[in-house]
């Protein structure tokens, strides 16, 4: 009897525990992310880091799968009245987000009124409006963000006798010298992100119709032209030649052979700068993404890749001004220089660029500075971005085509007429579901 | 909305007629009581998604639901018309048939020969089995090791003879990938239904007809093989459904999740765009296409096929 009463008033206590510790609780706000991995590990360190740093508001990193994964749980949730606060959208989602009216309040807005100051212009270049709207107004808040570069072997350069190239002419020169040396010249990664949209970029082309689709979803098309047509023959022939390896539409696929040595060159992302050399036996560099010397005007910055967090809708003011205060936590210069250091993500503001540059961090890893100094390179009208609905089976599409075209099922006209037929047919569709 | 299509027809294992005994109930609601968690689960799980997806198949919504426009029958004239559509659904019958075809006939290959074997013969059937217990997904990623560009030993095996595989490259490597992989995963289910169908042939019968005839081919294709019909005729539309839905992970693990250039089944591509690009009108029109072919598919198994099996 004295055991059950003792249960009981157990019980009672612990509810009544619970209700108090409620009431003085901080305000909880989930973020909802695509990161695995180390790149995890280091989200949850910038988690950890925010809420030890005040007291008001309690951050739940959820790790929820691939990019598409992300996005879809994020759609899932968002119909159901489940939403996080803060969602990580990549880049390919971006219009998709974006375009849903009301689906998300833009970072500048979220900012403003919780009364913290937001200047544009603090934000590097290339990351500046690739998830602005029209006007110019931030959307997302621009998270991970990396740009394609290469990456080089030091020792198979050295051994063929060659340098880096700065230009698709100069690696035509080379890459014979680097096959005798016993070496696949060169392999990439992601061939609509590196050889399409940061093509374009480069180059200073334009991409799409509507100021690369920017201005609407309305009658949005693929604009392809002579030079991005050339390149993919010089590819393809390089390809046959036995200058340049592909090894499918996966990623790793194709960094793979440059870790072992195989590859001499590669052209990844930015942001595989840590892992590289964690794995890698050999000493390796990186330079700027090559272009085309021939191509008027070309040499341009690019733009980002990765992926950006956006606020959702529909959550009360409370937890709104924790994202807020957030969104200042992680683009203070510290935090972007820990994220920076730790993954090879460049920084965004201009303010963790410096911080990273006082700390000695280039002197120390030359080849990490790469992707900003690409990134903030003089740009052009169509170096921002583009803004394109669903982009990422148009990827799909480009991947298909160029994945044919690599293994002789078609030929580079073909390719590009599929690619612009069947993306312009997505880009239709994508303005409908948006009710224009 | 999708679901429905993951939800698909398990027939019950034919019983034959004579055992059934004529039952009346008490009550004439105790059948439709005893119906209800089956007609339920069917409701719930497969007609609402399924009147879901027919009714998002008319339109294109923006997948956070904020706005949608009526555009008929647009999204299967958009699909049917894409040139890859009709690759994707060419491949899909080609691997259905081999998947199908080449898991029955090895099983009964290993099966008769297992039913042969006197001493051991329970090493080997746990040997033949054990693959059943692996999950597709893991099944896939098997298959990834093994063919793997950089460091498959299969790839390496090919090699000695001169072919050089490239999964994720070349289309035919990685069918030919694809279809090992679903066919080994596939085996082991049906050699035990070919085994268990083996040994409920009567002894008697078997002797009988090794009196009347020597050779042990012939017997097989005129005793054995018509008393294994109807194991068969239920494996044989196991296995259609197998290849059709249950072989996506496997094919999820062997594409990455990257489409690329790679084939890929048609209900992969329902997940691919509805899932995958938030194409919930275009994915919806290609469940309904994929609903109206399983239904069709469902009445000529059962029509045309069933008639040739007899149950003893």
């Amino acid at each position: 009897m004295a055991y059950r009463k003792t249960v009981a008033s157990l019980v009672a206590a612990a509810a009544l525990l619970g209700t108090s510790s409620a009431s003085y609780a901080a305000t909880d706000i989930s973020w909802w992310h695509a990161m695995g991995g180390r790149l995890g590990e280091v989200v949850v360190d910038i988690a950890n880091g925010y809420n030890d740093s005040q007291s008001a508001c309690q951050i739940t990193p959820v790790f929820k799968g691939t990019y598409e994964e992300t996005l879809t749980a994020g759609i899932a949730a968002f119909r159901a009245g489940e939403q996080p606060n803060i969602l990580q959208v990549f880049d390919a989602g971006a219009a998709t987000i974006i375009g849903a009216k009301g689906a998300v309040i833009p970072a500048q807005d979220i900012l403003e009124n919780a009364g913290v100051e937001f200047n544009i212009e603090d934000y590097i270049d290339g990351v500046r409006y690739f998830y602005a709207d029209t006007d110019g107004k931030m959307i997302g808040m621009p998270f991970n963000s990396s740009t394609p570069i290469l990456y080089y072997n030091v020792d198979a350069l050295e051994k063929a006798g060659v340098e880096a190239p700065k230009t698709w002419e100069e690696f035509a020169e080379i890459a014979p010298k680097l096959k005798e040396a016993g070496y696949v010249p060169l392999a990439q990664s992601h061939l609509p992100w590196i050889f399409t949209e940061n093509f374009k970029s480069r180059h200073n082309l334009q991409f799409a119709t509507n100021n690369n689709g920017y201005d609407s979803a309305k009658d949005t098309t693929l604009v392809f032209g002579e030079p991005i047509k050339n390149h993919f023959t010089a590819v393809k022939g390089w390809l046959d030649d036995g200058l340049f390896g592909y090894y499918g539409t996966g990623w790793g696929d194709n960094q793979t052979p440059f870790n072992e040595g195989k590859v001499a060159m590669w052209l990844g992302s930015s942001g595989s700068f840590g892992g590289i050399s964690k794995t890698v036996d050999f000493p390796f560099s990186a330079t700027y993404l090559p272009y085309w010397d021939a191509v008027d005007g070309a040499g341009t910055g690019t733009f980002i890749g990765g992926a950006a967090l956006f606020s959702m809708s529909g959550k009360p003011d409370a937890e709104n001004k924790c994202v807020a205060s957030f969104f200042q936590y992680l683009t203070s210069p510290e935090v972007q220089y820990m994220w920076h250091k730790e993954t090879g993500y460049v920084p965004i503001t201009n303010a963790a660029y410096d911080l990273a540059k006082k700390d000695g961090h280039y002197d120390r890893a030359p080849a990490a500075e790469i992707g900003i100094k690409q990134l903030t390179l003089p740009g052009g009208e169509w170096t921002k971005g583009y803004r394109m609905g669903f982009y990422v089976q148009i990827r799909d599409v480009m991947n298909r085509e160029y994945g044919k075209l690599m293994s002789g099922e078609t030929t580079v006209e073909d390719a590009f007429k599929t690619i612009e037929a069947d993306g312009n047919k997505l880009l239709g569709r994508f303005s409908k579901t948006i009710g224009n | 909305m999708d679901a429905g299509l993951l939800v698909y027809w398990w027939p019950a294992i034919p019983v034959p007629g004579d055992v059934m005994k004529k039952v009346q109930f008490q009550s004439r609601w105790v059948p439709y009581m005893l119906l209800l968690p089956q007609l339920a689960i069917v409701t719930i799980f497969f007609l609402w998604p399924a009147a879901e997806a027919v009714q998002s198949s008319f339109y294109l919504e923006d997948p956070f639901g904020f706005g949608s426009t009526f555009v008929g029958f647009e999204n299967f004239t958009d699909m049917l018309t894409s040139s890859d559509y009709g690759r994707v659904a060419r491949f899909t019958g080609v691997f259905t048939t081999l998947v199908t075809f080449l898991s029955l006939g090895i099983a009964l290959l290993l099966a008769v020969k297992a039913d042969k074997v006197l001493r051991g013969s329970s090493t080997y059937k746990t040997l033949l089995m054990w693959v059943y217990a692996v999950a597709p997904p893991v099944a896939g990623l098997i298959g990834v090791l093994l063919f793997d560009q950089h460091v498959g030993p299969l790839v390496d095996f090919f090699a000695m003879f001169g072919w050089k595989m490239q999964i994720g490259v070349n289309y035919f490597d990685t069918s030919f990938a694809m279809v090992s992989t679903a066919v080994w995963k596939q085996i082991p289910v049906n050699f035990i239904f070919f085994l268990s169908g083996l040994q409920g042939i009567s002894k008697s019968v078997q002797e009988a007809a090794s009196i009347d005839c020597r050779s042990g081919m012939r017997r097989f294709w005129t005793v054995t093989f018509p008393l294994l019909a109807p194991t068969g005729f239920f494996l044989l539309i196991i296995n259609i459904t197998y290849a059709f839905f249950d072989t996506f992970g496997i094919i999820d693990v062997i594409v990455k999740n990257e489409p690329g250039n790679n084939p890929v089944t048609l209900v992969y591509k329902v997940y691919l765009d509805g899932f995958r690009g938030n194409d919930l009108g275009g994915s919806s029109a290609q469940s309904v296409i994929l609903m109206a072919m399983v239904f069709i598919l469902t009445i000529i198994q059962f029509r045309l096929i069933e008639r040739r099996v007899h149950y003893t």
